[in-house]
């Protein structure tokens, strides 16, 4: 068996309309329309969504791993309102 | 050994691995672009592969009764089964494949006859009754298997089989509602049940593997959590659950030695034929032969399929 491979593609369903796309796996079709069928096949069997998104993988640039730190670090506290203490009687803000 | 082979500095690689090991401790997922031990990359690919390779040939022994199921309600719930299977099937080859093997080497390896599948499915399904009775008890024994391995530590895997967990537990209800129907039918459809029970009950036990004594890759597998209990314990919590769900069927579990042991708290049965889980597994059950032909066989029909949709993607390539 010498076949090419398939392209693979990375699908995003919408649950409920207000809802952002979310990645939920991957599917292998030849173009397009026959990945968006795939999805539909596999990924919506049980009414989990509105809309599809079928996107190639090769297209995602990925951060490294290795990278987490340096990207992602350090924690910001002050970017949170739990970091400035206030008077009780100032009540919720 | 020389003295310099006890005091050379630590490799790149057993760095790696002791951070490696230090996440799975603590219950880090480790993801596609994680380093992680080649021999972990290989215990994943070969397991997760044998699984998907396990949902896809499980859709044969089903689909054999998709045309003669007797109510049409029956017949739309085992076809909508049989498509879970297949999902479940894709679902798992995509975890496997973010490990580095394409999706056509495992299909070559399955249909080469070099790669496993769960023994089970080399099991005819001869009345209707033994699809009641793969739904309860295959289906049954696989989701206690599956369970465990939503908190495996290869994340990819973790979330397909939380996914197919979700799906799969309407597998069991309809498998125990068909042999429900059938107990509480005529006495000719439930010894029909009965006898399904005795044929599918020892493979079932068969599924969960060689006793932990016995087992090649279960301590790796426990260390790097990719399991979480071993072969034995899953067994056990399938035999104590089903012996009371048999109740409710009123049928006789197919084991004279079976019998509650107080001091336990666990049902206890004899031994189970390993001689015939040895033949099975090595290619040698009643229907190895006809699944893999099969597989060949469609695959092979639907190679024009694959060449047409190929041939029209080079013809319209995306603007």
């Amino acid at each position: 068996m010498t076949e090419t491979l398939t392209p693979l593609w990375e699908v995003f369903i919408r649950a409920r309309t207000g809802l952002a796309h979310r990645h939920v796996g991957s599917v292998h079709a030849a173009d397009a329309e026959m990945a968006l069928q795939a999805a539909r096949d596999t990924y919506t069997r049980r009414d989990e969504g509105v809309s599809l998104w079928v996107v190639p993988s090769a297209a995602i640039t990925a951060s490294d791993p290795a990278e987490e730190a340096t990207l992602f670090e350090p924690a910001k506290p002050y970017r949170h309102p739990s970091f400035y203490v206030l008077p009780d009687e100032v009540g919720d803000m | 050994m020389r003295w310099s082979d006890y005091i050379e500095p630590m490799s790149e690689d057993a760095a790696l691995t002791e951070r490696f090991e230090a996440r799975v401790a603590r219950e880090d997922k480790i993801e596609p672009n994680d380093w992680m031990p080649e021999a972990y990359r290989r215990t994943l690919i070969r397991q997760i592969s044998q699984h998907a390779h396990s949902e896809v040939v499980g859709m044969l022994p089903e689909g054999n009764w998709i045309t003669r199921a007797p109510t049409l309600k029956r017949k739309a719930a085992l076809l909508a089964k049989v498509q879970d299977e297949a999902g479940h099937g894709l679902y798992l080859y995509a975890a496997a494949e973010t490990l580095g093997i394409s999706r056509e080497e495992m299909v070559e390896q399955l249909l080469a006859g070099a790669a496993r599948y769960s023994s089970i499915f080399n099991y005819p399904t001869l009345t209707w009754a033994d699809i009641g009775a793969v739904g309860w008890l295959v289906d049954g024994a696989a989701i206690i298997n599956q369970i465990m391995l939503c908190r495996c530590s290869y994340g990819p895997y973790a979330r397909a089989m939380i996914r197919i967990c979700k799906e799969e537990s309407f597998h069991q209800r309809q498998g125990f509602e068909i042999m429900l129907t059938l107990c509480r039918g005529t006495a000719e459809q439930k010894a029909m049940a009965q006898d399904a029970l005795d044929r599918w009950w020892w493979p079932s036990l068969m599924m969960f593997g060689p006793h932990d004594s016995e087992s090649s890759h279960s301590d790796q597998s426990m260390k790097w959590r990719i399991k979480r209990q071993s072969n034995d314990e899953l067994r056990q919590h399938f035999i104590d659950m089903t012996v009371e769900q048999a109740k409710v069927l009123d049928l006789t579990m197919p084991d004279p030695e079976l019998a509650y042991d107080a001091a336990s708290g666990h049902w206890k049965g004899g031994e189970i034929d390993w001689a015939e889980f040895r033949a099975v597994i090595s290619g040698n059950g009643p229907c190895n032969r006809q699944r893999l032909q099969q597989r060949r066989d469609a695959h092979e029909a639907g190679g024009w399929v694959r060449e047409a949709a190929r041939a029209y993607a080079a013809k319209h390539p995306a603007p």
